[in-house]
């Protein structure tokens, strides 16, 4: 063949910033991603960073208000609750039992309802048909009755808590992960992959999976907000963790009956609570967007 | 002439969402070995049928109603999917028609270049990469490390088909089914990417299957070209032959159509509406005839 002139090269473009880099100029990302790790180092490192034991009580020194406040005691930051436990003990020591009912909880419903999801979007036929109309009955209960249920059966318990999350929530992700699935399925690289003569497991997992992730990490990281506020919901009725174990949802159930003497026992778990959901939605919302390639620009 | 690499006896198929309306009509044509056959013809001419029947991804609303597609004599039609998942990819491959929607969004080319290395042509991952290199040089991509841990979207229109151009023949197929590859693209890089493909072509003496709208393309490209109109092949042979003295009306008013750079006062010409009243009636009269004879 003749010679190629040089318009025949084309040049790539510059070299784009890696995914971690991008995640770190999010400020999105940076913000809610710190605020959930200093959560998860506050969960792991409770009985040290916590001022003092959270069930230790002291009724000569109960409701006393928060530092700064007139009548506050020195040590007690944000102040005491009804029994004279430390609030700010107990707000941390809380984190515990919210993280972990956050990640196991919303990871397992993820890794359930997604896998379902995978196979109804790319397979259809009957297989499409079965999981859908799962889906849909399953989506007809309602579901605080329904998690009240199962706990009510299988017992109070961290156990419990999480085996309700995941019963009613995959079908969250089933559902999303579906629909996006039979989207991807129909692209042009798709087909083009099975001119390749690829096998379906290839075409799943290698080609159609990594577009699909970005919604997934957004919905699991929204998930896991979910998650937190169920844990609470199910605590402040009592049907989490026993009572010796603090809870955010606990400690609003107590703080709800003392508002009017010691508003701070209400406040400072539900501003955990807040603060814990707010963050795990944007960072979802920060991640979808650096880890797509195609919103990336 | 010897057993060409493609030959397609009399496929027929429908549209099951239109009434059962035909779309390929008993179409006929050999593709021989190191060849570049062309297919051009009108959009709904039944161009993108053949290529997607002899890949076996033609739609659901389509049903190949008849015919043989023999690759290398076997018949790919009669072939259960395992056996033709093992041919595809080997000895048949695409070059598609959109490259910016036939790479994988999500994955960076060098991954998406080395699955079919890996898979399809047994070589570790080491050599897959180095293949994929090579690969990406001899589509006369200057700074293929580069592209390689790019992601599709950060690379041009003609680079992506330069990048599904390596794909496809560098799997050293017998084969490349190249349905209308330069028609997403502007005309300069179209132009380079035709002249890569028939230099990949000649190099590997690889068979083409060219599917194009653009007479002049195919007129640059091919040995030989079959004219499809309304999913009958209205005039086959060589392609100085057909264009310099095409037999068939509707095959002058083809090329009446056609712009012509160098006399710019002529070209752009409508195909006139006898040509077309005729091309009708001789559809019709062979639907007649298939409705007498449906296997004849």
């Amino acid at each position: 063949m003749e010679h190629w002139s040089p318009a025949a090269t084309i040049e790539a473009e510059p070299r784009p910033p890696s995914v971690a880099s991008r995640l770190l100029r999010d400020p999105k990302v940076v913000c809610a991603g710190g605020f959930i790790l200093v959560l998860i180092v506050l969960a792991l490192g409770a009985p040290l960073i916590a001022p003092m034991d959270p069930l230790a009580q002291n009724l000569l020194l109960a409701t006393v208000p928060p530092a700064g406040f007139a009548d506050a005691e020195p040590g007690y930051l944000l102040g005491t609750d009804g029994l004279g436990r430390d609030v700010l003990s107990r707000v941390i020591f809380g984190t515990q039992v919210s993280l972990t009912v956050a990640f196991v909880a919303a990871g397992l419903a993820c890794l359930i309802g997604s896998l379902l999801g995978l196979l109804a979007g790319f397979l259809g036929g009957w297989v499409e048909a079965l999981i859908s109309r799962l889906v849909d009955v399953w989506m007809a209960f309602p579901p605080v009755l329904l998690s009240i249920l199962l706990v009510a059966v299988l017992g109070t318990g961290l156990h419990s808590v999480i085996a309700a999350i995941v019963v009613i929530d995959w079908t969250r992700f089933c559902r999303v992960v579906r629909t996006e699935t039979m989207g991807q399925a129909q692209m042009d690289y798709v087909i083009a992959a099975r001119t390749i003569g690829f096998s379906r497991p290839t075409i799943l997992f290698r080609e159609i999976l990594p577009n699909v992730v970005p919604v997934l990490i957004a919905l699991l990281t929204l998930e896991m907000g979910i998650a937190v506020v169920v844990e609470a919901i199910l605590s402040f009725v009592g049907l989490s963790v026993s009572s010796d174990t603090p809870t955010w949802g606990g400690m609003i159930a107590e703080g709800r009956q003392i508002v009017h003497e010691g508003w701070w026992v209400l406040a400072a778990p539900l501003a955990a609570l807040f603060a814990t959901v707010v963050a795990f939605n944007q960072l979802g919302d920060g991640l979808a967007r650096s880890l797509d390639p195609v919103l990336r620009r | 002439m010897s057993t060409p690499r493609l030959q397609i006896d009399g496929l027929s198929a429908i549209s099951l969402r239109d009434g059962d309306r035909p779309i390929l009509r008993r179409v006929s044509l050999a593709v021989g070995v190191g060849e570049v056959h062309g297919v051009v013809g009108e959009s709904g001419a039944g161009k993108s049928t053949i290529a997607k029947a002899i890949l076996g991804i033609v739609p659901s609303q389509v049903k190949l109603t008849g015919g043989r597609i023999a690759f290398e004599g076997r018949d790919l039609l009669s072939l259960s999917r395992a056996e033709l998942r093992a041919l595809l990819g080997r000895d048949i491959a695409l070059v598609p028609q959109d490259p910016s929607t036939a790479l994988n969004p999500s994955r960076r080319i060098d991954a998406q270049l080395t699955d079919g290395l890996r898979l399809k042509r047994g070589l570790s991952a080491k050599d897959a990469r180095r293949r994929a290199r090579a690969l990406l040089e001899e589509v006369q991509i200057r700074d293929p490390e580069r592209v390689l841990v790019s992601y599709p979207h950060q690379l041009s229109g003609g680079m992506r088909q330069r990048v599904l151009i390596a794909a496809a023949f560098g799997l050293e197929p017998k084969l490349v089914i190249a349905d209308e590859p330069t028609t997403a693209l502007d005309v300069t890089v179209q132009k380079q990417i035709l002249r890569l493909i028939r230099s990949l072509q000649e190099r590997h003496g690889t068979s083409v299957l060219f599917v194009s709208h653009d007479l002049g393309v195919v007129a640059k490209i091919c040995d030989r070209l079959s004219v499809l109109y309304m999913g009958r092949v209205m005039e086959q042979g060589a392609t100085a032959d057909v264009l310099n003295a095409p037999q068939h009306a509707y095959t002058r008013a083809l090329l009446a159509a056609n712009p012509r750079y160098d006399r710019p006062e002529t070209g752009l010409e409508p195909t006139p509406p006898e040509v077309i009243a005729a091309l009708r009636a001789e559809i019709a009269a062979f639907d007649a005839r298939a409705r007498e004879a449906p296997h004849g």
